[in-house]
């Protein structure tokens, strides 16, 4: 039941998102879908990716994405309203892939659910600290050059 | 099983976005949802397989997300200091 609500509020956000006109409210309903998907999360027993989606997505991206619509533009600006193109074309591209996706999906036997016990933060964070120690690494290489890049990017010379 | 083909809904929709739209700003935000459509599956076979290898993957992403609107942001206030807009049809410093 919850499931279907969460699917609901999130397709239709994510609707609105790439086709309403002024972008600013693209944003507003990017945030609603991306809280839909964080529910998803607790729903799957992912309560760590839940609350990281809510921490850095809306708690870092989205403020960003905001920060930089309104850098970019004023409320009631011509450059605000975003118009579409080959609006057709990539209709039909998205419906062919999807009905491509969905056939090759109805013949791959997928597994069966194990229903085996684990604690998600737990093994999370074992995880993490054992088998993925050097992605984890090098993930903060990677935000670090972002950091830096960013800075050196947006820097008035 | 309904979460896989939810996810390559939103995945189609983001793709709609990203092919559609003028707004550099709003072409990166369906990027963001095309991101979280694969993570949601990640996690859903994390959960169907009772392995938590799916999301460490997912935290993965969700990091190189961070650092790729922060980078793309960046641009597009460049971009929007040089040329007074963010229209990715006008901008075409790279074509010849």
């Amino acid at each position: 039941m919850i499931f279907y609500f969460l699917a609901v509020t999130l397709i239709l956000s994510a609707i609105l998102v790439v086709t309403l006109k002024n972008i600013f409210h693209c944003a507003l309903f990017l945030i609603v879908a991306i809280l839909a998907i964080a529910g998803l999360y607790f729903h799957l027993q992912a309560p760590f990716l839940g609350v990281v989606q809510l921490i850095i997505y809306i708690g870092a991206i989205m403020v960003l994405i905001l920060f930089a619509i309104m850098l970019t533009s004023r409320i009631s600006d011509r450059l605000l309203q975003t118009a579409s193109r080959q609006s057709i074309p990539a209709l039909l591209a998205v419906i062919v892939f999807i009905l491509l996706a969905l056939k090759s999906l109805d013949k791959t036997p997928l597994p069966a659910h194990i229903g085996k016990n684990f604690d998600p933060i737990l093994d999370l964070g074992r995880a993490l600290m054992t088998a993925y120690v050097l992605p984890f690494e090098v993930v903060s290489l990677l935000l670090l050059v972002a950091l830096v890049g960013a800075i050196a990017l947006a820097r008035k010379d | 099983m309904e979460i896989i083909v939810l996810s390559l809904i939103l995945f189609g929709i983001g793709l709609f976005g990203a092919l559609t739209r003028k707004n550099a700003i709003a072409i990166l935000m369906a990027i963001e949802l095309m991101l979280n459509a694969v993570n949601l599956n990640l996690a859903y076979f994390s959960h169907n397989l009772s392995n938590i290898s799916g999301q460490v993957f997912v935290l993965f992403i969700i990091a190189a997300a961070a650092a790729e609107a922060v980078i793309g942001l960046a641009i597009i206030i460049n971009l929007y200091r040089e040329f007074h807009k963010i229209d990715v049809e006008e901008i075409t410093l790279l074509k010849w």
